[in-house]
């Protein structure tokens, strides 16, 4: 599908050049450590942009702060490196004045989950024409290794030398709380799943979030291997497709059910025919949500990537412009004059 | 007939409880008196809570206007008359009374009980505590009651009109017109016939009594005031601040987006703003205060005029991305409307003391010009001027109104839309630079040489893609620096185009009518009616004293240091404790003397003229309390 196809990007002026993803490379070097599951994000959504035909000055990607918050600086693009936690607020305000853009949060797990929170949960709710790449690597890089609100229950870091005691977040968990209209997550490593769910989010209007699993070979080296390691991974790793029934396992095996009360659970071997098919366009997010709780926060069983939710419904960007629309123009000139004058007046000669 | 007698002024308060509809009483006299020509100033008083517990003194809310026959500058030191609706209403407010003024009380509300509920042990109607005033005791309540029995209307309904009738009572007693109070109340209750014909009736009531009764003998009038030519409005500081934004948006030709959370008493800009979308104004309510600051910022970016406003404990949350503006350099303006502070402090309630915040409140060498409003009707003036340096000088800015300026209302010369200035702004559209090989470039922090502001170059623009964020950035290309001697640079360099924008404002003016004063009075934001009272005051005595206002904190204007040294003594008068004076003892080394009060209440003149007249006459007093030597050693 090309950007003109695609209703939600209607307002984003398109382009007639082929582009290539050196025309999204910025001239900055960049910076982040070698091996770092950021690089091979950056080079997906670089090869990914031209499919969608956009004229390249109206994409805007804004970042907090954190190792994958500078992700901006290194894309040919407009870009805005905002502060800690802030850039759902921040593109925001760009996204609603400016409906003829392409606005792209890229943030991470401490970013978004932590100090941020607040705004990643509103723009859900409001369903603001954003697409938020959430960099989860389940660690602090940029300060250098202390323990995330997605790190595992017991993480041993700088700051929890006795193992954390903290609950973490399941990023889908919390975005399909949050009245989220569109929910994903992928892997950095894997390229094609990658930049399928990235389309998936260019086209939907409203917020779409897509959690990336991330390595960072630093101070988490190895968070995601039992997702990657070709030896576990397809045990491990749950590929939700619309429409399809949910098997997975090294020879599709194991499976997704509704058991007969209702409750969604894995099996390992399928005894029966009642396969959960997914259905990402689900108005009520139970079943998306059940997904999402599926994996085993240690092991990383039974984790699901793909899209877990993808439903319409008007962007906070549509309605507040169609509110604007209606308002009209101001009738001619003397409409400020009448505005400011009010309608108590009286004349001192 | 009766004997009718002329004021030059008169000061009314109103008063009663949260839920006796006091503002809404004092905002139709003030109506009324404006559109009768009077000149006039008002100050509304009133809870945080929207209804604390009935008939308690914390629970009082109360409406001043001081209108007359000439010019005048404050809401009147002490009122001449005041209503009272009961007893709480009486204790809270008749210590302010002045000497041989009249109260009108509700008598129906003096029960045995209401009188003790507040404290009093007798019944001050009784125990002669009112002696020195002339006390007229009117049953209000039931009188209204009474009046509306023939009236398809339920008791409570009907009592609850009893501040129309109060109202008509004192429009006949100054001789008011109430045309527009019916006129105002046929369109709030168009949709409720009985509730309408009540309140028109309580109304007429009000007047006829006051004609008809012995109880008032005389009927006052107060002339019009004789001020300039031109159409006149009455208007609110936080209306006056709206209108500006409007209009300043329709000058620089682009849209404007206002971000924002509510908070008092800054949630009526919100308010107005958000009817007038056909002006081309977005408004966004934030889940917070960081929110909304982000919005506005990112909207800056966009290249809409981006807004937000606040009260003081929001502009705490707000410090980081106003760093982040300063950072970035685009335009943005925050609206700190004042309250009493610290924390929570006094919501409903004025000071002046986010001057230091505003000034410093923020990590790092951040500059942000600061603007603040002398008066409701500047309010409009000062907004516009406020958007006129964010956009021209590429900065956030700082507009600093309070509680006082925000909900006091005067009359307004309503401004010819076509005289306000031209504040078109052009974005970057070109390369503005060449590379080493000649090629056109686009270099984001390549600065204007005259305004040291940097291009505006909004998203959208082919050719111009560019980053920009919180990290330090190399002068002219922008890339991300962490050079020592290009940090250094560029610290000075925001500076240098802050303290610049001292070139585009007004100097410093004196008002000095006879030249020779060696006294001058320097104050910033609201205070400057009373001050301005209090000097004419003292002018009035036979003294000369010198008056100066702050529009522009920051930069203060070129010559202030000039202005400032030309008198012996220097007075800073100001409601919070001495923060002007800090700035101004710290940038000019003149021994300026800070005069305080942080009451949530607006300088009362003659204080003030006691004040400045013993500094004058090298009495010595206790008042000048901050920033002496011992204070400070
Ligand atoms: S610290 Fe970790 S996340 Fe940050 S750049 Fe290095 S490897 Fe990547």
């Amino acid at each position: 599908m090309t950007a003109s196809e695609i209703p939600a990007l209607d307002l984003v002026p398109k382009t007639d050049e082929v582009q290539k993803a050196k025309d999204f490379k910025s001239d900055q070097e960049v910076r982040w450590c070698p091996g770092c599951g950021d690089y091979a994000i950056l080079a997906a959504v670089q090869s990914f942009l031209p499919s969608l035909g956009l004229r390249r000055e109206n994409i805007v990607f804004v970042s907090g702060i954190g190792c994958s918050s500078r992700f901006p600086y290194y894309m040919d693009t407009y870009g805005l490196h905002s502060i800690h936690g802030r850039a759902p607020a921040i593109a925001t305000g760009l996204s609603v004045s400016r409906p003829d853009l392409s606005v792209w949060v890229v943030t991470g797990d401490g970013d978004a989950l932590s100090i941020g929170g607040n705004h990643l949960m509103h723009a859900l709710r409001r369903n603001v024409n954003l697409k938020i790449l959430l960099f989860n690597n389940r660690i602090y890089g940029l300060t250098k290794g202390q323990y995330s609100p997605t790190s595992e229950p017991g993480k041993i870091t700088k700051s929890t030398p006795q193992g954390s005691v903290d609950h973490p977040f399941n990023p889908v968990s919390l975005a399909l709380g949050a009245e989220a209209s569109f929910v994903a997550r992928t892997i950095d490593s894997d390229r094609r799943h990658l930049t399928e769910v990235l389309g998936a989010a260019a086209a939907h209007e409203g917020t779409a979030l897509v959690e990336i699993y991330q390595n960072c070979n630093i101070f988490n080296d190895g968070a995601f291997e039992p997702l990657k390691d070709a030896g576990t991974k397809d045990s491990h790793l749950i590929r939700l497709q619309h429409g399809q029934p949910i098997r997975f396992g090294s020879e599709d095996e194991r499976a997704v059910i509704r058991d007969n009360d209702g409750q969604i659970r894995t099996v390992d071997a399928e005894t029966d025919g009642n396969v959960l098919v997914h259905d990402a366009h689900a108005e009520d997010p139970g079943v998306a949500f059940a997904l999402s709780r599926l994996a085993d926060t240690v092991s990383l069983d039974r984790t699901a990537i793909g899209i877990f939710r993808d439903v319409q419904r008007p962007s906070y960007d549509r309605l507040a412009r169609e509110q604007l629309e209606q308002a009209g123009d101001p009738a001619g000139s003397t409409d400020l004059s009448d505005l400011i004058a009010g309608p108590d007046t009286w004349t001192v000669a | 007939m009766k004997e009718t007698q002329r004021r030059s002024d008169v000061v009314i308060r109103f008063a009663g409880d949260s839920g006796d509809g006091m503002q809404l009483t004092g905002d139709r006299f003030t109506s009324a008196t404006a559109s009768f020509g009077n000149d006039l100033s008002t100050l509304p008083d009133f809870p945080a809570e929207i209804r604390a517990p009935a008939g308690t003194l914390p629970g009082v809310s109360a409406f001043q206007i001081h209108f007359a026959d000439h010019d005048i500058m404050t809401p009147g030191d002490a009122p001449d008359v005041l209503v009272a609706m009961n007893p709480a209403a009486l204790k809270a407010n008749i210590d302010d009374l002045s000497a041989n003024g009249t109260v009108i009380v509700n008598t129906d509300e003096f029960t045995k009980r209401a009188v003790q509920k507040v404290g009093y042990e007798a019944n001050p109607l009784e125990d002669g505590s009112l002696e020195k005033f002339s006390v007229h005791e009117i049953p209000l309540t039931s009188l209204t009651v009474g009046a509306l029995e023939s009236f398809d209307v339920t008791k409570k309904e009907a009592e609850r009109a009893k501040n129309m009738f109060a109202l008509g009572l004192l429009s006949w007693l100054y001789s008011r017109p109430v045309d527009q109070t019916r006129d105002f109340l046929t369109e709030k209750f168009g949709r409720k016939p009985e509730i309408l014909a009540a309140n028109l009736a309580a109304l007429e009531a009000g007047w006829s009594f006051g004609e008809t009764t012995e109880a008032f003998e005389v009927q006052y009038e107060v002339g019009k005031a004789a001020l300039p030519a031109g159409v006149y409005r009455n208007i609110t500081g936080n209306l006056a601040l709206s209108y500006g934004l409007v209009a300043a948006a329709q000058r620089t030709g682009l849209g404007m987006f206002l971000g924002t959370y509510p908070i008092t008493p800054a949630s009526d800009i919100l308010h107005e703003l958000s009817r007038h979308k056909r002006f081309g104004i977005t408004t966004f309510q934030a889940e917070d205060e960081i929110a909304g600051i982000g919005a506005a910022l990112g909207a800056a970016y966009g290249g809409s005029i981006g807004v937000t406003t606040t009260s003081g404990p929001g502009l705490a949350l707000k410090s980081e991305t106003l760093g982040l503006a300063t950072a970035l350099e685009l335009p943005l303006l925050v609206i700190d409307v004042q309250r009493g502070g610290p924390s929570t402090g006094l919501p409903t309630k004025t000071e002046q003391s986010d001057l230091l915040q505003a000034m410093f409140g923020r990590n790092g060498e951040a500059p942000v010009p600061i603007v603040a409003p002398q008066s409701p009707g500047d309010c409009f003036y000062a907004a516009i001027e406020a958007i006129r340096i964010a956009t021209q000088y590429r900065t956030p800015v700082l507009l600093l109104s309070d509680g006082y300026l925000a909900n006091g209302a005067e009359p307004w010369r309503i401004p010819d839309v076509e005289s306000l200035p031209d504040l078109t702004v052009s974005f970057t559209t070109e390369p503005n630079d060449t590379d080493a090989k000649g090629e056109p470039v686009f270099h984001p922090f390549l600065r204007d040489p005259e305004t040291l502001a940097r291009p505006w170059a909004i998203p959208g623009t082919p050719g111009l893609e560019h980053r920009i964020g919180g990290i330090e950035k190399a002068d002219v290309t922008g890339a991300i620096s962490y050079d020592p001697d290009n940090h250094d640079y560029m610290v000075r360099t925001r500076q240098a185009k802050v303290d610049g924008i001292a070139h585009t404002i007004e100097p410093l003016s004196v008002d000095d009518p006879s030249g020779e004063a060696d006294v001058l009075v320097l104050g910033w934001g609201s205070t400057y009616g009373p001050i301005a009272a209090a000097c004419r005051k003292i002018r009035d005595s036979g003294l000369q004293v010198a008056q100066a206002h702050l529009r522009h904190l920051n930069p203060f204007p070129a010559n202030t240091g000039e202005v400032l040294r030309q008198y012996r003594r220097v007075i800073i008068p100001e409601m919070n404790l001495g923060q002007l004076a800090l700035l101004i003892r710290g940038k000019y080394l003149i021994d300026a003397r800070a005069f305080n009060q942080v009451r949530g209440l607006p300088f009362r003149s003659e204080e003030l003229v006691e004040v400045i007249r013993s500094e004058m006459l090298g009495e010595s007093t206790t008042r000048f309390e901050s920033l002496t030597e011992e204070s400070l050693a």
